[in-house]
């Protein structure tokens, strides 16, 4: 199974980690926005492959992510989460397509591929902010949070998804 | 038993996602309630050699700014030195010598998260050990709080752990310095009692009760202030005098009488309570 898909999920990898927390970690838009774009691993990931060694790539990218920001484990939960949720989420959007031997992330509409990557934004965010700031009294703060971070998540994330497209027809 | 292995079977990728989720999460909650993890922080040597490597790119970039700031904060330091009563040679006797300092760079700042931590470029090999002030040119910046070989994290002022010893200049009514993670320029003095006269304007600085931060370290002033629920104690906004946004210099200060300090401390505790 060692192919050339096995390399491009590494240099992925290694690439999101380095832009994640070199640029974007850096960013600080109005004072507290700093886009999470590593989720963008989780949606290029090919879709039948193994999901133990899914869930275990993504644990471990959450947790690089980690050493480098200094929030404990914070982002490891989180991305644990939406790679654990994400064959639920894709049941949700793409339906019965899914079932086709030929489904690719390529061929859905632009409509169902920004719903898929809002979703797993918007669970990753969640489960971020609550473990964050860790206290059911700043629900609005949380809420906040998760919108405001995720829209520029969202936009960044589609911005790079359409500039390195995986669609060659 | 065959029922057990079948269970294990279907719900594989389940169970490995509680696995993760329970390691996370304990990790998580056990610096919640104490430390930053020993094991979870950026100045490890891999994190420390990145974050390094793109500071020695960068740093060319403010280089002006930053040699400015230096002019003056040396032209202000002459300043005092030219204006003070004592001859111009100062006599430095190391037995007398109470605070040692250390300069560093910043090679990672946040202020973004609720817990803040700043990663500099230097380590143990420097003599740098946990609980160590750290200040730049215009005050207060954070307590150091894991080092390795070659790089520290510190534990910034904007975190709601930190907990810093203040008072307001020329007074000796003293308090607590605490971050309410609201905004990245203030920061909240608490327990002043409320029979201290106080205006807006009024300088904070660092109060004698600290082992780790000398007497007079400046950290900010005044913006607003008001009564807490209790109605007796004072619940003051500081803004800071330090751009949290914009550090590359800072100065490392070790206390030695530090841990003589802390043993003393120790033992008065345990002999109360015989």
């Amino acid at each position: 199974m060692i192919n050339t898909n096995f390399f491009i999920n590494i240099l992925r990898f290694t690439l999101l980690v380095l832009v994640q927390v070199l640029v974007f970690n850096r960013l600080h838009f109005f004072g507290f926005i700093n886009p999470m774009v590593y989720i963008l691993f989780l949606y290029w990931y090919p879709i039948k492959e193994n999901r133990a060694a899914f869930i275990g790539l993504s644990f471990l990218l959450g947790l690089c992510i980690d050493f480098f920001s200094d929030t404990m484990a914070i982002n490891a939960a989180a991305t644990v989460t939406i790679a654990y949720l994400r064959p639920v989420i894709m049941n949700f959007v793409f339906g019965v397509n899914l079932e086709f031997q030929s489904f690719k992330l390529g061929n859905t509409t632009k409509v169902q591929q920004i719903t898929f990557l809002a979703l797993l934004i918007v669970v990753h965010h969640f489960v971020f902010f609550t473990l964050e700031i860790f206290s059911i009294t700043n629900l609005l703060l949380i809420l906040k949070k998760t919108l405001a971070i995720g829209l520029a998540t969202l936009i960044l994330c589609l911005l790079f998804s359409t500039l390195f497209s995986v669609k060659k027809e | 038993m065959r029922q057990i292995i079948n269970f294990l079977i279907r719900y594989k990728t389940f169970l490995l996602y509680i696995f993760f989720m329970i390691i996370s999460l304990s990790f998580t909650i056990q610096s919640h309630s104490f430390h930053q993890s020993k094991f979870f922080n950026s100045s490890n040597w891999v994190t420390g050699g990145i974050f390094q490597t793109s500071y020695n790119i960068t740093s060319y970039f403010d280089l002006k700014s930053e040699n400015q700031k230096l002019v003056n904060d040396n032209k202000r330091l002459r300043q005092i030195l030219y204006n003070s009563k004592i001859k111009d040679t100062v006599l430095i006797d190391s037995s007398n010598i109470n605070y040692t300092v250390i300069s560093g760079q910043v090679i990672k700042n946040n202020y973004a998260d609720q817990r803040n931590y700043i990663t500099i470029n230097k380590g143990e090999k420097d003599s740098i050990k946990q609980d160590m002030g750290v200040i730049t040119d215009k005050g207060i910046l954070g307590i150091i709080e894991n080092t390795s070989n070659n790089y520290a994290s510190v534990q910034s002022v904007l975190n709601e752990h930190s907990n810093i010893n203040a008072k307001i200049k020329n007074t000796d009514h003293f308090g607590s310095l605490i971050w309410n993670t609201e905004h990245y320029n203030t920061v909240q003095l608490i327990d002043i009692p409320r029979l201290v006269p106080i205006t807006i304007g009024d300088t904070i600085v660092t109060g004698a009760m600290s082992s780790i931060f000398p007497e007079n370290i400046p950290i900010g002033t005044i913006k607003k202030f008001d009564l807490d629920d209790s109605k007796s104690f004072y619940y003051i906004n500081v803004s800071l005098f330090n751009d949290m946004t914009n550090i590359k210099n800072v100065y490392i200060i070790n206390n030695p009488n530090r841990e003589e300090i802390l043993k003393l401390e120790q033992e008065t505790i345990s002999n109360d309570q015989y």
